[in-house]
């Protein structure tokens, strides 16, 4: 579903990402784990289209990046840390909005599910502005999940959120998750991912150093393999 | 086959101009209902025409000469501040991104852009235009005037929305549009002052015609050229 072949990605003279392998196969929930400032975030945006790779072969969902970007955004949802959500407009008309620029068939029954999904029925109404923070990011997701993407990508979903936001949010990642799209969660936190993920990955200093899955891996042993696979790096 | 690869090979793709009227949608309802843009736009704008009616003290003969002028450092300055805050809502909570990450040609995201820039722009110079000729005694409903007013708009925020969604990516945005603008828009302005000024003094057609076409040129050139960089101007 995702294929990246020696992926370079420069800015001026600051090398990011230095010739990053990665593969991903349909419906694998691979999580992207790293120190901050290994690249997890620039590697994301390229692969969301949102930059290009100076170097380097992408693919995703079958189509050539740069070249083939509208098709690929056509197969994403993207999660950020931001809510990438407009706080004068309601939960509903967000969705709306956003289902109007993906040509969202059956707009009306697709919002009805999708705030089902979130659990926001009842604020539908309600402006995103006066929603907290774990709220908006249900809705963000909800907002991903619209045109009903195979591939979504997670950029830190959890940056910002208290304890029983993140634990709603979980559980509907997994929801979402288990409904045979391919996932990339990028995060720091391993214990939030460790039940999350299906396979996981260390990206340090541009390069993806090491990469399990989860059933090759004891129970509780993520904290020592991201150990080892950043000291292997360094 | 599972439910997600069934929806995505029937996966329909939105129109250009859905796009474009989704985006216009938005941001009126979104202004409608917080009357930020607009509101800091008219103050402004009303602050200026005050200013200057204080400032220069006008005979009637000067009045008519000064006029083209007031209004248009009037709509020049009220539009950065619109353009400027347009696209500050877009980058502050990340929408911008969203807007990129939709499957739509991304000029569709700029004629979005562009036109609600416009009908903002459009509103404000409604309200000015009456309450400058109260407040300066002249009388500003021309036909022709209208029509300089509408072309240099859209030349003016055709740039504008341009370069404000290249500024917006700095982080010194609200000091570089007018420093990237106003040079720009130079063409446009004398055009409109000039143009203006002959229909507000009653001169032919004849007389004022190389402004409007000369407007008509810029507007045209910097609509297509804005058509074929957008794209790359909003990329990383």
């Amino acid at each position: 579903m995702i294929t990246v072949k020696k992926l370079v990605k420069r800015f001026g003279l600051k090398t990011v990402l230095r010739g990053l392998d990665f593969e991903v196969q349909e419906g694998e929930f691979v999580a992207l784990l790293g120190p901050n400032g290994a690249g997890k975030t620039t590697f994301l945006r390229i692969l969301a289209t949102l930059s290009r790779p100076s170097f380097g072969e992408v693919r995703v969902a079958g189509h050539r990046l740069p070249a083939e970007a509208a098709a690929v955004r056509s197969n994403l949802g993207v999660v950020s840390h931001l809510p990438l959500l407009y706080g004068d407009l309601t939960a509903e008309e967000n969705l709306q909005f956003y289902g109007r620029m993906y040509g969202v068939f059956e707009l009306r029954k697709r919002i009805d599910e999708i705030l089902e999904l979130v659990g926001l029925t009842s604020r539908r109404r309600d402006l995103v502005r006066t929603f907290s923070r774990g709220m908006q990011q249900r809705l963000a997701i909800g907002r991903a999940i619209l045109p009903n993407p195979e591939v979504l990508l997670f950029d830190e979903p959890h940056t910002g959120l208290d304890q029983d936001a993140c634990d709603m949010l979980d559980g509907l990642l997994r929801e979402v998750a288990g409904q045979g799209r391919t996932v990339v969660m990028t995060s720091h936190d391993l214990a939030r991912v460790e039940d999350l993920a299906s396979r996981f990955d260390v990206l340090s200093r541009g390069i993806i150093s090491a990469s399990s899955k989860r059933n090759e891996m004891g129970k509780n042993n993520l904290l020592d393999f991201y150990r080892k696979a950043l000291a292997a790096a360094v | 086959m599972n439910n997600i690869q069934e929806i995505a090979e029937h996966k329909p793709t939105p129109g250009f101009f859905g796009a474009v009227g989704a985006i216009i949608w938005k941001d009126l309802a979104a202004e409608l209902r917080s009357r930020e843009l607009l509101s800091a736009m008219l103050v402004f704008a009303l602050l200026v025409v005050l200013i200057f009616n204080f400032a220069l003290e006008l005979d009637a003969g000067t009045r008519r000469v000064a006029t083209p002028g007031i209004l248009w450092a009037t709509f020049a300055f009220a539009g950065t501040l619109g353009l400027n805050r347009s696209m500050a809502v877009e980058k502050d909570r990340g929408c911008l991104d969203g807007l990129l990450l939709a499957p739509v040609d991304r000029s569709a995201i700029y004629f979005g852009k562009t036109i609600s820039n416009l009908a903002f722009m459009l509103i404000v110079e409604a309200v000015v235009l009456p309450i400058y000729s109260v407040l300066y005694n002249t009388n500003l409903f021309n036909p022709g005037l209208i029509v300089v007013i509408l072309l240099g708009s859209v030349g003016y925020v055709a740039v504008g929305t341009l370069l404000s969604s290249m500024a917006v990516q700095t982080r010194t945005r609200d000091v570089l549009l007018p420093i990237l603008l106003f040079p720009v828009v130079i063409p446009i302005l004398i055009a409109a002052v000039k143009a203006s000024s002959g229909f507000l003094q009653g001169l032919g057609l004849t007389d004022v015609m190389p402004y409007i076409n000369l407007l008509i040129v810029y507007d045209v050139i910097f609509i297509a050229v804005a058509y074929m960089v957008f794209d790359f101007v909003v990329e990383e």
